[in-house]
């Protein structure tokens, strides 16, 4: 069976797209700019989105392609699912929210 | 790059020779879909015309308008009710200086919808005769209006097909060709990415308030603060936020810089990347890119759409091989092979290319062998327009800034 894979855009980047259904103690080949860097997978990760490359904290912004696409809600470690239950994007929020509503609490 | 087409009399070029029956109100759809049918003539339906919002009939009129003054339209029939506001007049005469023939019919002094029917296909019949004959013009690509649009996105559409697109974009513009981003909705959350590659700074700032004004209209739409502006199959696909979408879609424009901003249904005056402004709903932008000039559409979808337009091919090319294996009868082409490693990203891009070259030759997109030709404008009016002006005004202060 072939390798499954991650693609990796950008060097800077905090997560990888999974090309495949990712189970939990698989190996994952960080493909792209990943240059195939094998790394271990703690979560179901379904096909087309993200694993975690390293740990990423509380409020620390995301990044893919290079540039911001939201901010962790709560730790997260390397391995892990990043969605929608840990990472918030900051756009197109109500401009009567305070700044740090905004920001995601 | 060179194509045969058909030389217009205002100097432009199209790829096909198309009769347009356009139905002014809705009223009318079915007596319009009764000519075309019976001729070969090409239409489309829609719910628009007659409405007392002057930014919602002035768009109805200048998007019909831009559709008979299209390059791939080689002659106009015009069928209005006559009591609706958009005004079949105006748009015929709107239509008229681009030199090719135009006429007009109304219901209400024909007779009824029989007899509109009848008259339709005897003036249709008419056209085509006048009209006809080989596409034997040359045109070069420089010349050509490629429009780039993505719909049912998936977590592939930002890795695969919009990056090819780009490559198939850079080519294009390098050889002196326009292409056509829009669906601002899907450049927020990527300004900075955006605002490098303006060409004046009048532009970088021009498309920042544009974008402002998108966000602010997303802001307001939702009663809570969820922040959630991405479709629910674009969540379930991978996505999680409107900035990972936004980023992923503009990539489609390549690398090159942007040289104008235009208004919904706006012909470009610059050749290179063009902005338009066009909300996200696949429809409505690629409806606005075509009534603007695009000759094509390069779409790209991951979960796969049947839209087509009525007047300009719509090319679908899928971020994966499995929607292209799925969905066989609608898409183009795959971008899959990147996923799977035996193809670059500049490979499919060249691959693009090649289509869009092919297309303009006359080969038919799956879209157009099938009939397909939706419309829509976008969902605009005055109040919402003042309003959202308003909020901009209030907090002016992010217009000099870089993001």
């Amino acid at each position: 069976m072939l390798e499954k894979t991650a693609i990796q855009i950008k060097e800077s980047d905090h997560v990888a797209t999974a090309t495949v259904e990712l189970l939990p103690a698989e190996t994952v080949i960080v493909s792209g700019i990943g240059n195939g860097r094998p790394m271990k997978v703690e979560e179901r990760i379904p096909r087309g989105h993200k694993i975690a490359l390293r740990d990423i904290a509380a409020q620390e912004e995301i990044l893919k392609y290079g540039e911001i696409i939201g901010v962790a809600t709560q730790p997260i470690s390397a391995g892990h699912w990043v969605h929608v239950h840990n990472c918030r994007g900051a756009k197109g929020r109500r401009f009567d929210a305070t700044p740090a509503q905004q920001q995601g609490e | 790059m060179k194509f045969k087409g058909y030389r217009r009399a205002d100097g432009s070029i199209g790829i096909r020779n198309h009769i347009l029956v356009i139905p002014t109100v809705s009223c009318v759809n079915r007596v319009a879909l009764d000519v075309a049918s019976k001729t070969g003539a090409v239409t489309f339906m829609h719910p628009y015309g007659c409405t007392f919002d002057a930014e919602e009939n002035t768009t109805t009129e200048d998007t019909f308008i831009g559709h008979g003054r299209h390059q791939n339209v080689g002659a106009v029939l015009v069928v209005s009710l006559g009591c609706e506001t958009a005004s079949a007049r105006r748009i015929a005469d709107a239509i008229a200086p681009s030199g090719k023939p135009v006429e007009m019919l109304v219901v209400q002094k024909a007779g009824g919808a029989r007899s509109t029917r009848d008259a339709g296909i005897e003036i249709v019949r008419r056209l085509q005769e006048e009209i006809a004959g080989e596409p034997s013009d040359e045109g070069d690509v420089s010349e050509l209006i490629v429009a780039l649009e993505c719909g049912s996105s998936d977590a592939f559409s930002g890795l695969t097909a919009n990056p090819a697109v780009g490559e198939a974009a850079d080519i294009l513009v390098g050889a002196g060709g326009t292409v056509v981003l829009s669906e601002i909705t899907e450049m927020v959350g990527a300004e900075r990415v955006l605002w490098r590659r303006g060409k004046t700074d009048e532009i970088r700032q021009d498309l920042m308030k544009l974008i402002k004004e998108y966000e602010i209209e997303l802001s307001m739409t939702t009663q809570d603060d969820s922040g959630v502006f991405i479709s629910p199959g674009n969540i379930e696909g991978g996505l999680t936020t409107i900035e990972e979408k936004s980023l992923g879609c503009i990539y489609k424009a390549g690398t090159q810089p942007i040289v104008q901003i235009v208004k919904y249904g706006e012909r470009p005056t610059e050749k290179g990347v063009v902005i338009m402004d066009t909300p996200g709903f696949d429809i409505a932008s690629v409806t606005g890119k075509v009534a603007g000039g695009a000759h094509m559409v390069l779409f790209t979808t991951g979960k796969g759409t049947p839209t087509g337009s009525c007047i300009a091919p719509v090319l679908k090319i899928s971020s994966n091989n499995d929607t292209f294996k799925a969905l066989r009868e609608d898409i183009d082409l795959s971008a899959g092979d990147v996923l799977e490693g035996t193809k670059s990203l500049k490979q499919v891009g060249e691959e693009i290319v090649e289509l869009v070259l092919e297309t303009a030759n006359g080969k038919q997109a799956k879209a157009e062998y099938f009939n397909i030709q939706e419309f829509a404008i976008p969902n605009v009016s005055v109040v919402r327009k003042e309003v959202i002006h308003q909020k901009l005004a209030e907090q002016n202060d992010f217009r000099f800034q870089q993001p």
